[in-house]
């Protein structure tokens, strides 16, 4: 276990530097967008005089490196600061909405994760019958559309015709759980169609490759079932590639859902985010991207552990 | 001539300055409704997608801009003033006003009025909100609109005189600008603007870009008014959402509808479509001031090549008339109707191109669909219009984002757009001065500037609606900016909400005033 703690505390490390990368590449990309906040915020009403007063009470007159650098002390100090803009603190305005962002993906995770995961044993178990044919062109199918096209499908179907679910999913602090997931559903099923294919296709090609090796030969030649040979002997050595595809799409499921929230006007991390950056309130599009860089960082590095742990011959490569 | 204000009883030079007296718009109806139920009655719950805004979006008056701020401001607080859903300025929280000499300006303040928190109105309430949006350190967007204001100062508890610079017949006008909001004095001096005010609902949840919840005040001064127990405002950006929330019934009314979808949409049952004739316009902005718009003949060109008609039934699908290169719109008091319309005529543009020198040319348009639904095709129709005439004019889409800062007023030939006004003063003075800030087709014509000042302070309406004419006239022949047509608002209601009939015309939703208009049928 020595050497699983030792590779956490330097991949926690390098998270930690490749936060601090992409906090500067996200501030320097937010300076270049044309046109600064009090340019934003005043739009076509805007006079040189107030530009200088709104500058002025932004604080946008010191230079960016300064201001970079006040936010940077910040946050080393666990503090967001506040938003450029509407002077709310940060971490009561991300609260929330990560909060509404996490329930989603993980809404989506527990529908789509077994159901790639069991497509993808079937697919292998019925290589090449119709099963796996269907199987395939379906989820394929469904990764092939737009996520909006997905959406609007869903829409259409189950909310304008069936009237079963909202269009829209607006969650606030006062649902109960039985009322968010009836609102989140939809939205849910959008990214589980989107998510499926890439999950099942890797659940699928790695147990057909283990099928194909020898210690998996003398399982079936001792007698054992398909089911038996897949499950118990082919899978626990499948999920170090599995679990990495998972963690990939769970980390997209948080950071890639801006579409989706849009279309189901759901109030979560990403439409904040286009918000941010149409405004340029660069402090929240600051905080929003960390915690989506920190997603796929934490993802990645749990993925890791646990294709480490399911496989003991990676803790000793040399 | 000159269409004069409507007479409401008789307006004339006393009438005009005194409160109370509708100086008015014309009248504008609505399209026929599905569903009227003659009187309102209370209860229900009131649920709005509104289009613009962000989460940063706050209460604060003088940052307000998008339909978000302004609808909330209405539904939580009052003016000073209001236009009614008939276009008329009427009394609001100030009941009557006066001037002698429309240079000094006298408000008496309605007496009884309370706030949400229990404090009473008073003429300090009035000029600390109104000095938010002046002064020197002001970052408001309405700064300009108060620019003329010399003084305000309390006369007693309930009155406000204000002294102006120069004479502003419309002065009154101004104060029922979306900005002017009134909010309550804090003790240190501070304007408290967390959304406590005067208004028909009580602000219980602010959670800007998702939802804003409301409960009604049952203290509100205004009669037969707020009849929603309880109201939501919902920021839908994407207009597939909304129009997909209207059709589920999720909200009872949206700001907008793609007027490709519109048809559609109104052929459902409980569906009505308003369509509401109004100001708002787009513009192709001219640098008059330089090489080569700076000769009226190629800008006269310009104004022959467009064919506003084919513009207004394919990019508005009908809900628009066309314009006639001033931003006086039908609606509007003083508006000139015997001008004569200026027609699509390629030989005439020809002619004037010719007239400026030039065989041909080529010049690059700006445009942003952000600007309003459809305008890179009106653009994009401009350019097919205008080859026949020997003028190429090549479609530059720029980014929404940043688009105000660095293309508006920056190119020599660029796309704006407007919001109504409730008179022609305020849209004259704010684009088409020759000192005006956003002067976008860097227009200058010392006759014109002449007349504007002058129409301002004119208290003789016969005078007054011939000086009016005479601008559209200038304008019309000279002026920097093509103006193809006056846009109607269009947006949806789930006939399950009831209104008078009557629509406001100076922003959509009944003037963005649905809350306190409209009821549970």
């Amino acid at each position: 276990m020595h050497a699983v703690l030792k590779m956490v505390v330097q991949r926690v490390a390098l998270g930690v530097l490749t936060l601090l990368v992409v906090s500067a590449l996200v501030f320097i990309s937010v300076e270049f967008l044309p046109g600064d906040v009090a340019e934003q915020i005043l739009g076509q009403s805007a006079t040189p005089e107030t530009l200088a007063a709104l500058r002025d009470q932004l604080g946008l007159n010191t230079p960016p490196v300064e201001r970079y650098f006040d936010w940077l002390g910040g946050i080393l100090q666990g503090d967001f600061g506040q938003s450029v803009i509407s002077q709310r603190p940060i971490t009561e305005l991300l609260a929330q909405r990560l909060g509404n962002t996490l329930s989603l993906a993980l809404l989506a995770t527990l529908i789509s994760v077994p159901l790639a995961v069991g497509l993808g044993i079937l697919a292998a178990l019925k290589r090449n019958t119709w099963v796996d044919r269907t199987i395939n062109i379906g989820t394929l199918t469904a990764i092939s559309f737009p996520e909006y096209f997905v959406a609007y499908g869903l829409i259409l179907v189950f909310s304008v015709k069936l009237g079963w679910f909202p269009s829209i999913s607006i969650v606030s602090g006062t649902v109960t759980f039985a009322e968010r997931i009836h609102l989140t559903l939809l939205p849910s099923l959008t990214l589980t169609m989107i998510v499926t294919a890439h999950m099942m296709r890797m659940t699928r090609a790695s147990i057909i490759n283990l099928l194909a090796l020898p210690y998996v030969e003398m399982a079936r030649l001792k007698g054992a079932s398909q089911r038996r040979v897949v499950v118990v002997h082919a899978l626990p050595n499948a999920i170090a590639p599995i679990v990495n595809v998972i963690a990939l799409n769970i980390a997209y499921m948080i950071a890639g859902v801006v579409i989706v929230e849009v279309v189901f006007v759901y109030p979560g991390l990403g439409q904040l985010l286009v918000d941010s950056v149409a405004k340029r309130d660069v402090t929240v599009v600051q905080a929003a991207c960390l915690i989506f860089a920190s997603a796929f960082i934490i993802f990645n590095l749990v993925a890791d552990v646990i294709s480490i742990v399911s496989n003991p011959r990676l803790l000793h490569r040399k | 001539m000159t269409t004069p204000l409507p007479k409401a009883g008789s307006v004339n030079r006393r009438g005009v300055l005194l409160g109370g007296a509708a100086v008015g718009a014309a009248v504008l109806t609505g399209m026929p409704n599905k569903l009227y139920a003659a009187t309102p009655q209370k209860g229900g719950l009131l649920r709005v997608a509104v289009a613009q805004g962000g989460s940063s979006d706050t209460l604060d008056p003088t940052t307000f801009s998008g339909s978000q701020q302004i609808f909330i401001g209405w539904t939580l607080r009052n003016n000073l003033t209001e236009i009614g859903s008939d276009g008329a300025l009427k009394p609001e929280l100030a009941e009557s006003w006066s001037s002698d000499d429309a240079q000094t300006w006298v408000f008496n303040l309605r007496k009884g009025v309370e706030f949400h928190n229990g404090k009473s109105l008073t003429a300090d309430d009035v000029i600390a909100s109104l000095n938010m949006h002046r002064g020197e350190d002001s970052k408001s967007g309405a700064k300009s609109l108060l620019a003329s204001v010399e003084s305000i100062v309390s006369e007693g508890e309930h009155a406000v005189k204000i002294t102006l610079t120069g004479k502003n017949a419309d002065f009154p006008f101004i104060l029922s600008d979306y900005h002017f909001n009134i909010c309550p004095e804090n003790p240190d001096g501070s304007v408290d603007v967390s959304g406590t005010g005067t208004g028909g609902y009580i602000l219980e949840e602010f959670n800007p870009g998702v939802r804003t919840r409301v409960r009604r005040n049952p203290n509100y001064w205004k009669a037969n008014s707020a009849h929603f127990d309880e109201g939501e405002i919902i920021l839908i950006n994407d207009p597939t959402a909304a129009t997909n929330a209207l059709v589920t019934g999720a909200v009872h009314a949206i700001e907008s509808s793609e007027y490709k979808t519109l048809a559609l949409l109104g052929r459902r049952p409980n569906i009505q479509v308003e369509s509401v004739p109004g100001g708002f316009h787009g513009t192709f902005a001219m640098n008059s001031a330089a090489a080569p718009f700076n000769n009226n003949d190629l800008r006269l060109a310009m104004k022959y090549a467009i064919d506003r008609q084919a513009i207004v039934d394919t990019v508005l699908k009908g809900h628009g008339v066309v314009a006639n290169d001033h931003p006086v719109s039908p609606s509007m008091p003083y508006h000139d109707a015997s001008i004569e319309q200026r027609a699509y005529d390629p030989d005439k543009a020809k002619f004037h191109l010719k007239k400026a020198g030039h065989d041909s040319l080529t010049m690059q348009l700006s445009v942003s669909d952000g600007l309003y639904a459809g305008a890179t095709d009106a653009v994009t129709l401009y350019r097919e219009h205008a080859g026949p005439s020997g003028l190429d004019i090549q479609v530059v889409r720029e980014p929404g984002d940043g688009y105000w800062s660095d293309v508006w007023m920056k190119k020599p030939l660029f796309s704006g757009s407007w919001g109504p006004r409730p008179v022609p003063d305020m849209i004259l003075t704010t684009a088409y001065a020759s000192s005006a800030d956003w002067n976008e087709g860097a227009f200058s014509n010392a006759r014109f500037d002449e007349l504007l000042l002058a129409a301002r302070g004119e208290l003789d309406e016969a005078k007054r609606g011939e000086m009016y004419g005479e601008m559209q006239r200038i304008l019309s022949d000279e002026g920097g900016s093509i103006i193809p047509f006056f846009r109607s608002y269009v947006y949806g209601r789930n006939t399950s909400i009831a209104h008078s009939g009557q629509l406001g015309s100076d922003w959509p939703l009944d003037g963005h005033r649905a809350m306190e208009r409209w009821w549970t049928a």
